[in-house]
């Protein structure tokens, strides 16, 4: 999206952002990049509702324990007066909602969904997020290693990136998740789980970061201020740190914000298959795949963590894209 | 140009081998290191030590892990045996192993699978390809309009939903309430009618995914396109609008569309776990998803490697077509 074919946007901008910056009298300022991303960012209807709703969930994920114990009940209890004892279904319509239940109750065990959806907001943007970081940081830091230094540490890295891009990566994934033991590092329970899944996703995101970050480096290094940089004595971790990584923020953050939601999916995707954390804690992946048996007799339990996935994934698409043209320094939007 | 497809090749031999070494190191070097052994692995509920022994001494369980590598490759190449004394398992090449819990050798278990996914596939790339590609093209020339915003907030609805989910709607809907499709998967050359209503569901469902994608890529694309110089030109030629763009605009439009279908593809034939899961499919990705729940290495490991060997061979096809598709690479 980067055509001037309609360049009006960017005239108003021009225009608005000239008369903001020089009221009558007062010198004109120059703003940063960040200054200049966020009054667009403040423009992009879309990508802010996405952010306010991406700031709605972390809220939830963080004060679950508080949302549910005002709106709900704890999330294993048991709710056998709710189920249907025939059929093990939940009694009354629409999956068991009722104002008590605002999200109805789960087939067989009656635990309250509302609850576990919240819960399970917890563990998908935990896990999405520190993979997240996991990618970024390894992605980073081999990206610039390769860009910078060339030569045959460029290749080797470049090698190993293809080849962990060819890589069938959710197989490898659901095989590691199946051979891990369940205590590792003196960590139990779903701590193990969120921990390997935080480990691998992380793992296999890195080189998506990591030829990003190589190919800027490259372009970057050649750049008269690092000359100018390099020519004035200054040190490698100087040059690397200081002149190199502040221009590579950028497109690290569009990455990093656009990775999220694959993430989420992928976590998602993997307790859906029975490689995420383990029940009792809850999971969205994991209340679908729970409901793949039961969803033909009652379709709520099956669309209400369907759509948790999908407003959360959406939000922060729409939040991810609108940073990314925000960033952009040819943007038009 | 033959060069290049050799060198390649060797590369892609090369990939092979080290997926092969590291599903091998997930599942004896990583278990071992935690403190199981992976005879009990393939024992299942048999807890018996002397069939355990039996299982180990079969597989070769007891020699170093780059022996059982060695041996791994040469029965790829040449076929091996499996001898207990006087239980012997012969295994034709290309031998990709034994599997203890169903009794048979993977080849045939693969070959099964693989024309499943193959259809699956298939079918969903043309669907996506062609709708993606066309609301790309319609978005970016009637850029900001209604249907821009339009097909761009479907597309990115499409991207942020999971296909276990849109699969599971769709199966209520299409197969439980109104009862059109379902069944179960039939070869196509044995029942085309069957074939095509199990597959018909997926299709849509992946395309829809994946053609949101495309469609995102193609807008980009285009509206990059259509700024450089060369399509001024070739309107100030006196071109119809209809060759300015469907000649030269859409040739680098291509070019992206392919790289990411190259991607795509391979991921997709290696690995349509969740879309075969929720429909029920015997392909690729159910047997690998069924053979690691059950612990059967020799088919996960079957499965991972005709999966590796699927994508290194899309991503080279797509490098081989960027030379027919545009006229600035030259491959050498």
């Amino acid at each position: 999206m980067t055509a001037p074919l309609h360049d009006t946007s960017v005239d108003a901008e021009k225009s608005t952002t000239a008369g903001a910056a020089a009221p009558a009298g007062t010198p004109v300022q120059g703003r940063s990049l960040r200054q200049i991303a966020w009054t667009r960012l403040k423009r992009d209807k879309l990508a802010l509702a996405g952010g306010v709703v991406v700031l709605l969930l972390v809220i939830v994920a963080i004060f679950a324990p508080l949302i549910v114990s005002l709106l709900g009940h704890p999330p294993n209890e048991f709710h056998q007066d709710k189920i249907d004892p025939l059929f093990g279904t939940p009694a009354g319509s629409f999956g068991g909602i009722s104002s008590e239940h605002l999200l109805g109750v789960e087939p067989n065990n009656g635990r309250d969904v509302f609850s576990r959806i919240v819960y399970g907001a917890r563990i998908s943007l935990l896990v999405a997020f520190l993979a997240a970081v996991v990618a970024v940081f390894i992605g980073t830091v081999l990206g610039i290693v390769a860009g910078y230094f060339g030569g045959w540490v460029d290749s080797a890295i470049s090698r190993v990136m293809d080849m962990l891009l060819a890589f069938p990566q959710l197989l490898f994934i659901i095989s590691l998740v199946s051979v891990l033991p369940n205590n590792l590092l003196g960590m139990t329970g779903s701590n193990v789980r969120i921990a390997i899944l935080v480990g691998v996703i992380g793992f296999f995101g890195w080189p998506y970061v990591g030829r990003i970050v190589r190919g800027q480096t490259l372009s970057l290094r050649e750049k008269e201020y690092v000359e100018a940089a390099r020519s004035l004595g200054a040190g490698r971790r100087y040059v690397l740190f200081k002149e190199l990584l502040p221009n590579l923020v950028a497109p690290i953050t569009v990455y990093a914000t656009l990775m999220i939601p694959t993430n989420i999916l992928t976590e998602a995707a993997l307790s859906f298959l029975g490689a995420g954390v383990r029940p009792p804690t809850a999971s969205w992946g994991q209340m679908l795949s729970t409901a793949v048996d039961t969803y033909e007799s009652n379709p709520t339990f099956m669309i209400v963590p369907g759509v948790a996935i999908f407003i959360t994934v959406l939000a922060f698409n729409l939040f991810g894209d609108g940073v990314r043209d925000a960033l952009d320094p040819k943007g038009t939007r | 140009m033959l060069a290049y497809v050799i060198r390649r090749l060797f590369a892609v031999a090369m990939m092979l081998l080290v997926v092969t070494l590291t599903t091998f190191v997930i599942f004896f070097v990583l278990p071992k290191w935690a403190g199981s052994d992976p005879a009990y692995l393939f024992a299942g509920k048999q807890t018996d030590p002397a069939a355990i022994e039996g299982i180990r001494q079969k597989l070769g369980l007891a020699d170093p892990v780059l022996v059982q590598f060695w041996n791994f490759v040469q029965g790829l190449i040449v076929g091996r045996e499996y001898t207990n004394g006087a239980d012997v398992t012969n295994c034709p090449a290309p031998c990709f192993g034994y599997s203890f819990r169903t009794e048979q050798d993977v080849w045939p278990q693969l070959t099964e699978a693989i024309p499943v996914t193959l259809s699956l596939a298939a079918g969903a790339c043309l669907l996506w390809v062609v709708g993606g590609v066309a609301a790309g093209v319609v978005s970016a020339l009637r850029r900001g309009t209604l249907w821009d915003r339009a097909a761009m907030t479907v597309a990115l609805a499409g991207v942020s939903l999971p296909i276990y989910f849109t699969g599971l709607l769709s199966l209520a809907v299409f197969s439980y309430q109104l009862d059109w499709v379902g069944g179960e998967y039939a070869p196509l050359e044995e029942d085309f009618a069957q074939w095509f209503q199990t597959l018909v569901l997926p299709w849509i469902t992946l395309a829809f995914l994946y053609a949101a994608m495309y469609a995102r890529l193609t807008r980009a694309t285009m509206l990059e396109v259509m700024g450089e110089d060369y399509i001024r030109t070739a309107r100030a030629k006196g071109l119809t609008e209809r060759v300015v763009i469907g000649r030269h605009a859409m040739r680098s439009t291509w070019t992206p569309v392919l790289t990411l279908l190259g991607l795509d593809i391979g991921a997709l034939l290696g690995g349509a776990v969740l879309t075969e899961s929720t429909y029920n499919l015997p392909g690729l990705g159910r047997l690998a998803i069924d053979s690691i729940g059950t612990k059967d290495l020799p088919v996960i490991l079957g499965v991972t490697l005709v999966a590796a060997l699927f994508i290194c061979v899309a991503n080279l096809l797509v490098d081989l077509l960027y030379a027919v598709i545009d006229p600035r690479v030259r491959i050498g």
